[in-house]
């Protein structure tokens, strides 16, 4: 197979660290070239250089043998790079197909923007992805997850040589992944080199090729696939003995501590996506929800802290009617949310990592209108050491860590009101290895203590590993509920897939 | 300034700037200062300060009302138009009272006026604030809205003619409301003082209270905010409210200054507020600022002006300079913001290692 591109000695230096640290990389054409590592470990910062978003301090950049130089996004773009960025990069307030051909608008003598031919090619990307996205959908009005797919469409629809995938799958769920992984094929057939980067080691070892493991801005491990396992790759990247996160130590659980019933809440468009869900939740158990994307997880989780202000349902704390509409009654109430979207719902970034942490439980530290500070700081510094998360100071602005690290704010934030039920979804989604199996040791701890924990997750083994019991959601119903002790994949699999090809017939 | 911050700084040196930077409107004042002081016969005398802090304590008390609504992410437009309107109403009530049609009038002393009148700035704001809390509309539409109707309501209460005679009348306990403009109490005004006290109260409130966190979480992530519990249509109330009561403050205090009360007042006062804000270092996108700062920054525009107006400079020119260190201003500002991201994730990165 042919060598696309290639870095050799390749160093980047932002003010304080080094990103790369001289590294050599070879792209594979028709092959999937997959790329791990922890965060901060430079993968994002390696695709940047090759897509031209970042210019090497030192080394080269070599096509076909000969040195190149990327100036900027449109430079590597010519050159049939396309990349799809960790972190979504759409217009909200524009629709699907004005998404899909920002900066290349298909246009008639120049000016005229031809709407409908762009309607008919995002018609064919959605129908090639499998999904029944709507063109003249505004993107703000989608989940995260069809947000991806949409960034997944705009990056097929250049028609690059060279693709880079950054986490594409961080909010798709199983089926969609499988989609994904088909179209990733047909390219890969289609001589297209590509690069996929994820945490999702079960997928690397899937779907690639090559492999490129990164340690501290060095390459600890480059070789084809063949012959590399779960264990090569965590060796690779942490340098250690693998981190695992299988359920230890078992506890009783307490009384039932919450339950829902009959929770609905509307959809914008006509019909329920939370359709009639009751839940019950036992102090010390996790409880695991799976589903598709739009199975409406998350829109349940948001009808129980109450965003939703026009969702019918009863909910009940420890035998107590949840009466309270505002979040913050019900916070007040023992209930505490993990957002899903840590940058739009979960952090104010502007605001330093004390004030993020300590902003739903201001009560605790205020006598009448008067803030102690120093109480603050103390209880602060008190989560910091609990949760180790790792900061320089806690004045520094919550966007300059880490994701692993600011969701460690975030939930240090929830466990400040001390809640007794915590709703999580997605905890893990965009942190690394290290720092996820901290998140999940914590769960397990907070639950021995006899905190009630639902958790919505779309990683199969994640779910697996963690739940003591088990729900499966699918178009706004529960589809499945399971023992951890009689659950396997397939059945939760075909739970979540209930009532979904009907769901396409009629659409 | 621009060969600085492309200039990557490192470690200490980076440290220094930053302060450096952020005491940036303090210099400025110190430089204003130290210029006129040379420039301008009398600018120093004891005088001059009273006038000029008397000056600089109108735009202070509205630029404190603006900091806070441009933290919570927001605008309030309406603040020249309330200073009008509760102008008007002021004089209105030591004039004439409450006329109730019965044959006879309320009259009121000094204290109920003041009350009254700052009714009349909080309701203004409250109104704001349900416009833009209930109805949804845009802070800047909203404020926009009730800027003309205040104004037109300044207007239609004399017919657009001045309330002259602010005495008052011993009888009803209203002499004392020339005071509010013109008192002294040991040896400062009493504008001064009530703004030393506004202003303190506000940056308490900022600093060390639930409220004042909450208003920069609404401006920093709405959505964040409120599913952390804060309750934001509160939190957007309180700021039009307190804008409110902010504008009506300078309502009683000019219209006692002026012992006269005309419906024009206040006009364009709004810019200077947001102007003082922006000085600062309030962003106008929200979540950032300080009461402190835009203190400095009243003073800095106020100094300004008035050193101008003792130097002879023309009043054009004067308009031309303050756009001019407005703009400075926001543009150093950009540069220190970029350069607090860079020590805080430089300091960040070197955890990680």
């Amino acid at each position: 197979m042919t060598i696309g591109l290639q870095i050799r000695g390749g160093t980047k230096v932002y003010p304080g660290t080094r990103a790369l640290k001289s590294v050599d990389f070879d792209l594979h054409m028709g092959a999937v070239n997959v790329l791990v590592g922890e965060n901060g470990a430079g993968k994002s910062t390696m695709m940047k250089v090759i897509a031209g978003v970042e210019q090497l301090t030192e080394g080269q950049i070599l096509m076909e043998g000969r040195p190149v130089h990327f100036a900027g996004t449109q430079d590597a773009r010519r050159h049939g790079i396309g990349i799809v960025f960790q972190e979504l990069n759409l217009f909200p307030n524009l629709t699907v197909a004005e998404n899909i051909f920002i900066g290349r608008e298909m246009t008639r003598a120049g000016v005229d923007i031809d709407m409908a031919a762009q309607r008919r090619a995002t018609r064919d990307l959605m129908a090639r992805l499998e999904h029944d996205i709507s063109p003249d959908a505004l993107v703000g009005d989608l989940r995260v997850g069809q947000q991806q797919i949409v960034e997944i469409a705009k990056s097929l629809a250049q028609d690059a040589r060279i693709l880079i995938l950054d986490e594409p799958t961080s909010a798709l769920s199983a089926a969609e992944v499988e989609i994904l992984f088909r179209v990733i094929d047909d390219l890969r057939r289609d001589g297209v080199g590509i690069v996929y980067i994820s945490h999702r080691l079960e997928e690397l070892l899937r779907i690639g090729d090559y492999i490129t493991v990164l340690r501290d801005g060095a390459i600890t491990g480059a070789r084809p696939m063949e012959g590399v396992d779960l264990a090569w790759i965590v060796r690779s990247m942490i340098g250690g003995a693998s981190k695992d996160y299988a359920k230890t130590d078992d506890h009783p659980f307490g009384d039932e501590i919450f339950r829902a019933e009959d929770v609905c809440l509307p959809r914008p468009g006509g019909g329920l996506a939370v359709d009639h869900v009751s839940m019950s939740l036992r102090a010390g158990e996790i409880l695991g929800v799976y589903g598709l994307m739009g199975a409406g997880r998350s829109e349940f989780l948001e009808c129980v802290i109450g965003r939703h202000g026009h969702a019918a349902g009863r909910f009940f704390v420890a035998g107590e009617p949840l009466r309270s509409r505002s979040v913050a009654g019900r916070i007040r109430q023992g209930i505490a949310l993990i957002p899903e979207d840590r940058k739009n719902d979960g952090l104010v970034q502007m605001l330093s990592i004390r004030e993020n942490m300590t902003l739903s439980s201001l009560d605790a530290i205020t006598t009448g209108f008067h803030m102690d500070l120093g109480a603050e700081k103390r209880r602060v510094a008190d989560f910091v050491k609990r949760l180790t998360v790792k900061i320089a100071s806690m004045e520094n602005p919550v966007s300059s860590l880490s994701g692993g690290n600011q969701q460690k704010v975030v939930i240090g934030k929830a466990l400040m009101t001390r809640p007794r039920i915590l709703l999580m979804d997605e905890p893990s989604r965009g942190i690394d290895i290290g720092a996820k199996a901290e998140v999940f040791r914590t769960m397990r701890q907070l639950a021995a203590e006899g905190l009630g924990i639902i958790f919505v997750t779309s990683d199969l083994e994640e779910l697996m590993a963690l739940s003591d019991r088990i729900i499966v959601m699918s178009n706004g119903r529960v589809t499945g509920e399971f023992d951890r002790h009689d659950a396997t994949e397939t059945a939760v699999v075909a739970a979540s897939a209930k009532g979904h090809s009907t769901d396409r017939n009629v659409a | 300034m621009t060969h600085i911050a492309t200039q990557a700084p490192r470690g200490q040196s980076g440290q220094a700037l930053l302060v450096l930077l952020k005491a940036r409107t303090f210099i400025a004042l110190i430089l204003v200062f130290a210029f006129f002081a040379f420039a301008a016969p009398n600018f120093l005398s004891t005088a001059n300060m009273v006038i000029m802090s008397k000056h600089v304590a109108l735009n202070a008390f509205l630029a404190i009302g603006m900091t806070f609504v441009i933290i919570s992410g927001g605008i309030d437009l309406s603040v020249g138009s309330i200073v009008g309107l509760c102008g008007m109403v002021a004089g209105w009530l030591v004039l004439y009272g409450i006329d109730l049609g019965l044959g006879w009038s309320i009259q009121f002393n000094t204290i109920e006026i003041c009350l009254l009148v700052m009714a009349v700035g909080i309701g203004v704001g409250a109104v704001n604030g349900f416009l833009i809390t209930k109805l949804n509309v845009a802070p800047f539409i909203a404020t926009l809205g009730t800027l003309y109707v205040c104004r037109g309501a300044a207007m239609l209460s004399s017919d657009g003619r001045t309330f002259p005679n602010l005495n008052g009348n011993p009888e009803y306990g209203s002499d004392t409301f020339r005071l509010i403009g013109a008192g002294n109490f040991l040896g400062l005004p009493v504008s001064i003082w009530m703004l030393i006290v506004v202003a303190m109260v506000a940056a308490y409130v900022a600093r060390r209270t639930p409220l004042g966190r909450y208003v920069y979480a609404v401006g920093g992530n709405e959505r964040g905010a409120a599913l952390s519990g804060v309750k934001v249509n509160r939190i957007k109330m309180f700021v039009y409210m307190f804008s409110g009561l902010c504008a009506a403050l300078v309502g009683l205090i000019v219209s006692s200054q002026l012992v006269a009360a005309h419906p024009a007042t206040g006009q364009a006062f709004e810019l200077n507020a947001i102007a003082a804000a922006v000085l600062g270092g309030t962003s106008m996108s929200g979540g950032r600022g300080r009461i402190g700062g835009t203190i400095v920054g009243a003073f800095v525009i106020g100094v300004l002006s008035d050193g101008l107006v003792m130097m002879g400079v023309s009043s054009f020119w004067q308009t031309v300079i303050k756009g001019l260190v407005i703009i400075a201003a926001v543009v150093v500002d950009q540069a220190q913001q970029k350069l607090q991201a860079r020590v805080a994730l430089q300091s960040e990165a070197a955890m990680g290692k």
